[in-house]
């Protein structure tokens, strides 16, 4: 074994006669009644690969209707469902189970825990999602078909849909439930079960920024709850809270929304922050620059999130002091997300870097990302956004910091630690190709965009005025490559690595730094039944 | 091997669509985006102007700080890499420089707030208009009263006026495609115009991109904004708020033209709104109503029931064989004039009485309807309004 801080190496290899009952079960048993934190970890990440491609299907679906001016695919009615679908499936469905996919795994070998705090009802939180993922792919056959007033599901719009929009919003509501006790459990799990000697500034960058994620979910997904619920009512008993006629107000949907919404954008990025921080050392082969800074930007990013809301409603019209306190607000979000990618090149600098994949996706997401930041601050300017909103510019900047910011990171994460998943080596060719073809066509795709919404297209429309014809074209284009090269990350990384492939050592890379790369690899059913000394 | 071969085949034929796509040559059109536009449109008003300047500045600082922060980067992963026998140094923290990239981005960012706080203020200033016209969102059309000035009074629905052919591809695209209504919205040249908007439905939101202008239209509530156009021209935008199936089909046109020929419009359109003003007290008879309601019906109301009276199962209700279309008239007159379920609009004050009787009339004629009381006059429709 490599060189390592703790003394206990790994004596769970040689079985456990002391606790027969926990040997791994086997069959449908050992994932229906899963209790095990990788299993668990494995649930999730399959899920939300599998939303992940179904959202991927629908956005193609899109693209090819906006290949043309006119109609040619779809009628309208069922696009507005496709740019909800793919809206909803990717965040609810797809990002942020990832994330908690990624988290089951890593926290506890990354504190040195034997598990998950509470073991069933991780179990529980995972087995929400598949009904609530059927429920939200089902609304496609029922009468009136899927919700079709966008991932906002803004009211009044959202009241006026067939029940299609009931199931959506029973979907987020069980996703939600299962989002507060996946949060609940990594808090408690982070708090309390850290190995002794583990402090919290000495603990791993992606523990803190789950940590801090999970203080943003418990916080905000019951404000999302809030919101439906009362569209639910509207929709069906009668109530009027967004309803003028009855003394509602619909802006007010807004308000709440996106108080949830806000926090929900930084919910999507803090644990990709967190992945990359263990990317960039491991292959600059230097410890990461500015530890304490980046558990303050973090904390700073997180509270500042919940005072920027508005900055989404800048069309609503609204006092013009509200407009100057979202848009200083905002501004100030640059700050410490700045400081985030100055830690990182300043980690990277003097380093002795290689090029892995997973170093490749984290650069590639330092670099795009910091695109969608750039364009973020752009359009925090007041009268700018009030230009830019509902155009594609949007569309492209928050596909900047989601594709390129989240789902890049996780892509890093993955290369990163299928070692310890699997126990194989991905092949490096392989990894390489799906990198660049990832990235290139990633902004064939969304880079157009920016000049569509400049010019004034409007998001979320089925059919477009022709001057705005080529640049669609070439975004579908890259479209279709960028859905290939997740089919091809798919049959030639991830299955093949998971079937066989090169040995991996417990300590992959020889970089890296953590209680992870302390046990074996793949890690076994049971790890860390004797709590490592962290010095 | 196989899955290359398709690979390439497929490439090709996507290549080759788009080959066959862009021989239609599109023209740029006034007062609309240019062809492949890259940036914003050609600012008309001051707001815009100054929107535009202060994207140029926003977009300049930050491809400086782009180009600085990446060079800085790339710089080290030539450098500093392993296959170039770089050897890693062991430094990790420095609270000076991290004091500095805090506070200089600090700085930068309040810096680029600090312009855009005067266009904030400036955009928000509706007092003193010359002109307030109302404007009412509709799925899926513009409603525009002219509330003072030498329009006043003028009133009119105005909708997409491309052909439902071009749409669906089976006739050539014009030019206006998509950016063109029936009713263009007339203002003068140099004078502040303010909007008052509001939405009958569901949110819609109204924009000009040359006037800097875009303003969510909210139903129950009323909210302003307002331009002053310095140029004669014609100017397009569309509805930028998902508001159901037609959202993509409600554009908006507005003609900015000289006082003189303001007057001009304005004089003759409340001349022509006169003539048409109908008595709602005149007896019409049957096919009468039924001629204007077939109008009425495939203006406002065949975009949900469809022209055959069907429908849309599941969304929107068939008329054709409905019991409140073939049963007594005053339930139909009640749900015309105040809408249902949130779904249904109420069409009280946006149709008139003359307009909402031959549209019922006309329904309980058509498809396989045949309504026991198959007329409805105009004055039963002002009784059941009171």
């Amino acid at each position: 074994m490599s060189s390592t801080t703790v003394d206990h190496a790994h004596d769970h290899s040689h079985g456990h006669g002391h606790d027969d009952h926990h040997g791994a079960p086997h069959g449908w048993r050992r994932w229906l009644f899963a209790t095990n934190h990788k299993d668990i970890g494995t649930l999730y990440l399959w899920f939300s690969f599998t939303m992940f491609l179904m959202g991927g299907v629908l956005a193609l679906m899109i693209r090819t209707e906006l290949f043309q001016p006119g109609l040619q695919f779809f009628n309208p009615e069922f696009f507005n469902q496709l740019t909800t679908m793919h809206g909803l499936m990717m965040v609810f469905g797809a990002i942020m189970p990832a994330f908690v996919g990624f988290a089951n795994w890593m926290i506890p070998l990354q504190i040195g825990a034997s598990d998950m705090a509470f073991a069933r009802m991780n179990n529980f939180s995972f087995w929400l999602l598949p009904p609530a993922a059927i429920l939200l792919a089902g609304s496609f056959f029922v009468p009136g078909g899927a919700p079709a007033a966008g991932w906002t599901i803004y009211a009044p719009l959202s009241t006026q849909m067939g029940m299609g929009m009931d199931m959506g919003i029973f979907a987020l509501h069980i996703m939600g439930a299962s989002s507060i006790m996946g949060s609940i459990n990594i808090i408690t799990t982070i708090l309390n079960m850290r190995a002794p000697g583990m402090t919290l500034m000495k603990m791993p960058m992606f523990c803190w920024t789950w940590l801090i994620t999970a203080y943003l979910l418990i916080a905000v997904m019951p404000v999302l709850a809030g919101a439906i619920t009362m569209t639910l009512t509207d929709r069906h008993f009668g109530t009027t809270f967004f309803n003028a006629a009855g003394g509602g107000d619909p802006v007010m949907f807004q308000h709440i929304f996106w108080f949830f919404g806000h926090p929900e954008v930084y919910i999507m990025i803090l644990p990709a922050f967190g992945i990359v921080s263990h990317v960039v050392p491991t292959f600059a082969r230097k410890p990461l620059f500015g530890y304490a800074s980046m558990v303050y930007a973090t904390s700073s990013i997180a509270i500042l999130s919940f005072i920027v809301w508005a900055h989404h409603m800048f069309t609503t019209g609204m006092p013009v002091t509200a407009q100057l306190f979202f848009m200083y607000a905002t501004m100030l979000i640059a700050v410490p997300t700045g400081v985030k990618v100055f830690n990182w090149i300043a980690t990277m600098w003097r380093g002795s870097m290689t090029f892995e994949t997973p170093m490749l996706f984290a650069v590639g997401f330092i670099f795009v990302f910091t695109m969608g930041g750039f364009t973020g601050l752009i359009l925090a300017v007041t009268p700018i956004d009030i230009q830019m909103q509902d155009t594609y510019y949007v569309v492209a900047h928050f596909h900047y910091v989601l594709v390129a910011g989240s789902l890049f990171a996780m892509f890093s994460g993955f290369y990163y630690w299928a070692p310890k998943w699997t126990g194989h080596m991905y092949n490096e060719t392989s990894g390489k190709i799906h990198f660049w073809a990832s990235i290139i066509t990633f902004n064939i795709t969304f880079f157009p965009m920016h000049f569509l919404g400049l010019a004034g297209m409007p998001r979320r429309i089925a059919d477009y005025p022709a001057q705005f014809t080529d640049f669609n074209q070439i975004a579908t284009i890259g479209a279709f490559g960028f859905g290939l090269s997740q089919v091809y990350f798919l049959f030639f990384v991830i299955i093949p690595t998971i079937r066989g492939g090169k040995q991996a050592e417990a300590k992959p890379w020889d970089g890296a730094e953590g209680l992870e790369w302390t046990v074996p690899s793949p890690a076994p059913f049971h790890t860390f039944e004797e709590p490592p000394e962290v010095k | 091997m196989k899955l290359a071969k398709r690979l390439q085949s497929l490439m090709l034929g996507v290549s080759l669509m788009a080959a066959a796509a862009s021989t239609w040559a599109v023209p740029d059109i006034d007062g609309g985006p240019a062809v492949n536009e890259i940036t914003f449109q050609k600012p008309v008003t001051q707001i815009a102007d100054q929107i535009y300047s202060l994207h140029n500045m926003m977009m300049i600082i930050c491809l400086v700080i782009f180009v600085a922060v990446f060079g800085v980067m790339f710089y080290s992963i030539f450098k500093h890499r392993k296959s170039a026998g770089h050897k890693a140094a062991t430094f990790h923290e420095s609270t000076t420089v991290e004091i500095l990239w805090t506070i200089v981005p600090f700085i930068i960012v309040i810096a680029m707030a600090l312009p855009a706080t005067r266009t904030v203020v400036a955009m928000k200033d509706t007092s003193d208009a010359d002109l307030t016209i109302k404007v009412t969102g509709m799925q899926w059309k513009w409603g525009y009263q002219y509330l003072d000035g030498d329009a006043k009074g003028v009133n009119f629905l105005s909708q997409l006026a491309t052909p439902r052919d071009q749409i669906n591809e089976t006739a050539a695209k014009g030019d206006n495609y998509l950016l063109e209504v029936d009713n263009e919205v007339v203002v003068p040249v140099n004078k502040k115009v303010r909007l008052v908007l509001t939405a009958n439905d569901v949110i819609h939101s109204w924009t000009i991109q040359r006037f800097g202008v875009k303003q969510d239209a909210i139903p129950g509530f009323v909210r302003d904004t307002w331009f002053k156009a310095e140029q004669i021209g014609t100017y397009r935008g569309q509805c930028v708020e998902l508001c159901g199936k037609e959202h993509a089909f409600m554009p908006i046109v507005v003609k900015v033209v000289s006082d003189a020929d303001f007057k001009a419009w304005a004089d003759g359109k409340q001349k022509e709104l006169a003539a048409q003003a109908d008595d709602p007290n005149k007896t019409w008879t049957i096919d009468e109503l039924k001629q204007r309601g077939e109008k009425v019906f495939n203006t406002n109301c065949a975009a949900c029931h469809q022209t055959n009276g069907k429908g849309v199962p599941g969304s929107f209700p068939a008329l054709d064989g409905s019991p409140v279309v073939n049963g007594p008239k005053a339930d139909q007159i009640n749900v015309v004039l105040n809408g249902r379920n949130g779904k249904m609009p109420a069409w009280k004050g946006v149709l008139s009485p003359t307009e909402i009787a031959a549209a019922i009339t006309y329904t309980r004629n058509s498809w396989s309807n045949k309504a026991a009381e198959n007329i409805v006059q105009p004055a039963e429709v002002v009784a059941a309004s009171k």
